[in-house]
């Protein structure tokens, strides 16, 4: 949607009061910078909500078209840039026969599979896009682990800014060919994810290039709220009782907290309590380890050893924030072995007709270890987020239960057959007659 | 002597130099010799215990030193510290 189409009667410049210190809450102008130069923590952007608490109501979201602009008073932008994807507005779809194999009652899916470049990552980086354009950086970068370099290379396409997307070096090349597909730059580095991570700090110090995850941060941050903005108004502007998303670097886990904590602020929502659960991958679960010893100090995964590439960042930025969530809200973080998460693939696949990557298999199986630890009862109304899509990352559906040949009735690969009836009915009756 | 890679965001601290020459056989004493010649980086990077606070990562040569030994991490002659942002996230 375009910027004439909206309705935004406060002053943009004027509910964007600057950047604060989560830390020690020290204020910054905005700009391309995320550190407190007084104690080192993360910058976030500040608003006044009084201001938009006047002007925000549901019957103007209501009014506008689709995607995450509809809730751009709460964006950290002047106003919806004239440039860029379609990005949100995604499905939220009742799971009903997904439910009962991860034993919960009521189970809704944010379909996040189907956003501009398949991922979630299009939310945070089309606010960090449009910051990009207004600071007048020469380039749109990134640091991934795999999502956010194709959201990157997409949207720098879109605004016509060259990319530089860094990854490790050993991604999943559906992943990698994704992002090459919309003309970026891709800068394979010899370590994990975190290396990447150290060696972007560094660039971006020195390049003054628009990292989206970096010196963008507290733009890009702020994008995953949206989700829980969608979330709230497809139930029709409530909370659900759990939300279940993955956890990586924790910044979007604890956004869509905000979120939701938003619209109960500014009174869109009744505010009821929310029990937020985390899924991580066992073979890089330092958020989980953290949470299960009762500690929010954070020890760092050196090297990641699981399927779950999307989330295998070791020494996560926020990792301390979602495990406070986790215990302040009543719920957990969840470590999932990589076959549960590719059986979890399968079954969402085959019972919805969503087919989720990695992240989203590791999601439903939080589902399922919470409800087994009690953190989701009988009754409850569970949504869980599916971040991305399964085609970024096609050998996870088959990890530990390679595809079989298909016999009628059967899921699965059918042997070739000759293009005659009779060569069909003889694989239908069971002979062999039919393969080619 | 190490070298220690400073952040535009400490570079206040140290009268605008990128890099500070320090000596020191630990991370530990590294860094207390880096804060002694500039003493306002104190309030930046130190916890009110004297350790880096915890929005500090230090690498010794590109390695984290949580994966070493910490604080105690042995320092020897020509290698790099660099002090950055606890900031990750894909």
């Amino acid at each position: 949607m375009t910027t004439e189409t909206l309705d935004t009667p406060t002053t943009p410049a004027a509910r964007i009061t600057g950047m604060r210190c989560r830390n020690c809450g020290r204020t910054e102008p905005i700009g391309l910078s995320y550190v407190c130069p007084n104690c080192f923590g993360p910058l976030e952007v500040a608003y006044d909500y009084d201001l938009i608490r006047r002007t925000l109501t549901r019957e103007v979201v209501e009014r506008r078209g689709p995607g995450i602009w509809r809730f751009a008073e709460l964006l950290p932008v002047d106003a919806p840039p004239k440039r860029g994807l379609a990005v949100g507005s995604t499905p939220l779809t009742l799971a009903d026969r997904l439910a009962p194999s991860l034993g919960v009652d009521r189970l809704w899916i944010k379909d996040d599979t189907r956003n501009p470049s398949l991922s979630f990552k299009d939310r945070a980086v089309a606010i960090a896009a449009a910051r990009a354009v207004e600071f007048g950086v020469e380039a749109l970068c990134c640091a991934s682990t795999g999502n956010l370099a194709g959201a990157t290379a997409a949207a720098a396409a879109a605004i016509g800014l060259p990319a530089y997307v860094f990854i490790p070096a050993d991604l999943e090349p559906a992943k990698v060919d994704h992002a090459l597909a919309y003309g970026a730059t891709v800068v394979p580095i010899a370590g994990t994810y975190d290396d990447v991570n150290r060696l972007c700090l560094e660039v971006a110090d020195e390049t003054g290039w628009g990292f989206v995850n970096i010196n963008l941060r507290p733009f890009y941050a702020e994008g995953s709220k949206t989700l829980a903005y969608e979330i709230a108004e497809s139930l029709g502007w409530r909370s659900p009782d759990v939300v279940v998303a993955p956890v990586a670097s924790g910044a979007m886990f604890t956004r869509v907290a905000r979120g939701f904590e938003e619209l109960a602020d500014l009174g869109l929502i009744e505010r009821r309590p929310i029990r937020f659960v985390g899924a991580q991958a066992a073979g890089c679960s330092p958020v989980a380890t953290a949470f299960a010893a009762g500690t929010d100090v954070i020890e760092p995964v050196r090297e990641p050893d699981t399927i779950v590439r999307s989330l295998a960042i070791g020494n996560p930025a926020d990792g301390r924030y979602a495990v406070e969530l986790a215990r302040d809200s009543g719920g957990s973080i969840e470590a999932i072995e990589d076959a549960k998460t590719a059986a979890a693939i399968r079954e969402v696949a085959r019972l919805e007709g969503i087919y989720p990557e990695t992240a989203g298999g590791v999601t439903l199986g939080a589902v399922a270890a919470a409800r087994r630890r009690g953190v989701i009862g009988d009754g409850d109304e569970v949504v869980a987020l599916l971040t991305g899509n399964g085609l970024k990352t096609p050998d996870a559906r088959t990890f530990g239960r390679a595809d079989g040949v298909a016999r009628p009735g059967e899921p699965g690969l059918a042997p070739v057959i000759r293009p005659s009836l009779s060569a069909f009915e003889a694989w239908l009756d069971g002979s062999a007659g039919g393969a080619a | 002597m190490s070298t220690v890679r400073i952040p535009p965001t400490l570079r206040t601290s140290t009268g605008g130099a990128k890099t500070v020459e320090v000596p020191g056989g630990t991370v530990r004493e590294v860094v207390a010799g880096l804060v002694a010649a500039h003493p306002s980086l104190g309030a930046q990077i130190l916890a009110p215990d004297g350790e880096l606070n915890r929005f500090v990562n230090a690498f010794l040569n590109d390695t984290d030193v949580r994966h070493l030994q910490a604080l105690d991490t042995p320092v020897g002659d020509g290698d790099t510290l660099v002090l950055l942002p606890a900031m990750a996230g894909g």
